[in-house]
């Protein structure tokens, strides 16, 4: 009898090891999905900002110029819900501005150009990575939170569910294309 | 920016992951970045003033071959106490999986960490059975780097998850600008700037790789060469690398054993003055590839390359647009298309032309940046690395006063 009961409670605490393991698994994926998502936040901001920047610059035509600002303006005020969207939209304006070398090119030769150019092409090619990064965190975290244990315990908390973030990122080209 | 390296092979032992972390050392410290690699080594083995030994390496049977890896207490207290001087603000673990430093140091640390799965290998039964314990700690990488678009898709296929694709990198330049070897030239070659006219049937050939490693396909050469040879017989085959050069030559008609020469382990000035010298070179591995660097190299050196079609290669490559390909382990196809080539100067002309500024985007200089971005995106808006510290038992149940 006594021997059964201590079974039973080195096996109830083997459990509440193992439960309070996983939850602390689950809270560094949270904290490091956290910080996946300011990355992606900062090199989201960044890029906008560069094309902004380059929009109001005048070394860009006039209607190129209002294209990139519009999009690089809703990219930067958009809510939270309209958030991929816009910034879809900024890399399809990107594209647009930036589909010819040539364009490219002259945004290098203006004055401050180079430095202008470079920024923006690290921009674009940052927020790509940033977003795989941030998705394959918020992947993590989602495989192990609709694991059974997770969920019978509710070990996450009131954590929201995490999403993923998904928007067409790709780069114009002509601006990541290296110099041979 | 101070960055922790940990290379999970033997620093004394030459391959390519070691390589890779050397010359990634190098290009940042040029930079005027500190860095520090935490590498298993004999003590007494002598070590460039950035590399920190972890101890010396066990040899274990582990799959399917003897590996040498490092484990245990010892090892795990020497990775600690790294981390813990160190001060990085960001790692970058090399080959995570293999139940070496590299898992050592992803249990051992928290903070940004970057991985870069070099080998895709498929998932092994030992994987498999420590699964959970694992997954527990590839969870705390932050960014995945994959070699190669091939590699990615085995990651994702085994580990769940995604990566960025970063290739491996080489020294362009000091491949372009070595000085050709004559001797190891085609006549035609020696006697015309342009690369030999291919009138007198004849040009050499190169090879370079482990002769007793099957993988590397030598034999699918040899079964090759007598084929080439009855339609150009003044070709010469020139082989660089380790094994049993007479096991390599046995299959071979003895009056034909003569156009083979060994030139046995090669420095890496000769490798690249070797790539510069050869009107061709022929990769007929056969597997077990995930990158292919040594085509990288042979394109960076303007040898026109022959490859089999492994997926690796093919995109190497460029999907073949910068060297040829042929059917994997099928020698007849290799001896066509190797005559057809070293008959044909304009092709491999064209071929140098593509290979040498397809290359460009394996220099160090694009690679070496493009890691640094990947190291500035992981540490923003994080702290930098440190030991992770195991809560005891009291501060999980919330008793242990703060």
């Amino acid at each position: 009898m006594t021997a059964t009961l201590i079974w039973i409670l080195v096996a109830l605490l083997a459990i509440g090891l193992y439960l309070s393991w996983t939850a602390g698994r689950l809270d560094r994926l949270h904290v490091r999905m956290d910080a996946a998502r300011a990355a992606l936040d900062a090199q989201l901001l960044r890029r906008a900002s560069v094309a902004q920047e380059l929009a109001t610059s005048g070394v860009l035509d006039p209607a190129a110029s209002i294209v990139l600002y519009e999009a690089a303006h809703a990219a930067r005020q958009s809510e939270e819900e309209q958030r991929e969207v816009a910034e879809s939209e900024l890399s399809q304006a990107l594209r647009a501005v930036f589909g010819e070398p040539q364009q490219v090119e002259a945004v290098r030769e203006a004055p401050g150009g180079e430095a202008a150019a470079l920024e923006l092409a690290e921009a674009v090619r940052r927020v790509p990575m940033a977003r795989r990064f941030h998705n394959d965190a918020v992947g993590a975290a989602r495989r192990l939170r609709e694991h059974r244990k997770v969920r019978w315990f509710r070990l996450a908390g009131h954590a929201p569910f995490p999403m993923a973030f998904e928007m067409d990122d790709e780069p114009p080209a002509a601006l990541v294309e290296r110099a041979a | 920016m101070r960055i922790g390296i940990v290379c999970p092979y033997s620093w004394d032992v030459p391959g390519g992951v070691q390589f890779h972390i050397r010359d990634l050392a190098e290009y940042f410290l040029r930079l005027g970045h500190e860095v520090s690699v935490l590498a298993p080594a004999d003590d007494d083995t002598p070590l460039p003033p950035y590399v920190v030994s972890a101890g010396r390496a066990v040899p274990v049977p582990y799959n399917g071959s003897v590996a040498r890896l490092n484990f245990g207490f010892l090892s795990a207290a020497r990775v600690r106490r790294w981390l813990h001087e160190g001060k990085f603000d960001v790692i970058h673990i090399h080959e995570p999986t293999s139940p070496s430093l590299g898992l050592l140091t992803c249990w051992a640390a928290q903070g940004p960490i970057v991985a870069t799965f070099h080998t895709s290998n498929p998932r092994s039964r030992a994987m498999i059975a420590a699964y959970a314990i694992l997954q527990a700690a590839l969870e705390k990488i932050s960014a995945r780097i994959a070699v190669s678009e091939y590699a990615r898709r085995t990651l994702v296929e085994h580990l769940g998850g995604d990566a960025v694709v970063i290739p491996n990198g080489v020294d362009v330049d000091f491949f372009a600008t070595a000085e050709p070897k004559p001797e190891w030239q085609s006549e035609e070659a020696r006697s015309s700037v342009e690369g030999g006219g291919g009138t007198r049937a004849g040009g050499t050939i190169g090879f370079i790789g482990r002769i007793d490693e099957p993988r590397k396909g030598l034999p699918v050469l040899m079964r090759a060469l007598p084929a080439i040879l009855e339609a150009r017989p003044r070709t010469r085959l020139l082989v660089a690398g380790r094994g049993d050069e007479e096991a390599a030559v046995e299959d071979l008609p003895e009056e034909l054993r003569s156009r083979v020469e060994f030139l046995g382990m090669i420095s890496d000035r000769d490798k690249a003055r070797f790539l510069r010298s050869v009107d061709l070179y022929v990769a007929p591995n056969t597997g077990g590839e995930s990158f292919g660097i040594i085509l990288v190299e042979a394109m960076s050196a303007g040898a026109p390359v022959l490859a089999s079609d492994l997926d690796a290669f093919v995109q190497v490559l460029d999907q073949g647009k910068a060297g040829e390909v042929f059917a994997n382990e099928d020698a007849d196809a290799l001896a066509a298309a190797a005559v057809r080539l070293l008959g044909d100067p304009a092709r491999r002309a064209e071929l140098r032309e593509r290979g040498s500024a397809h290359v460009r985007r394996f220099d160090w200089s694009t690679v070496g940046a493009d890691i640094l971005s990947v190291y500035e995106t992981v540490t923003t808006g994080t702290t930098a690395v440190a030991a992770d510290e195991r809560p005891g038992l009291r501060a999980r149940f919330g008793l242990a006063r703060d």
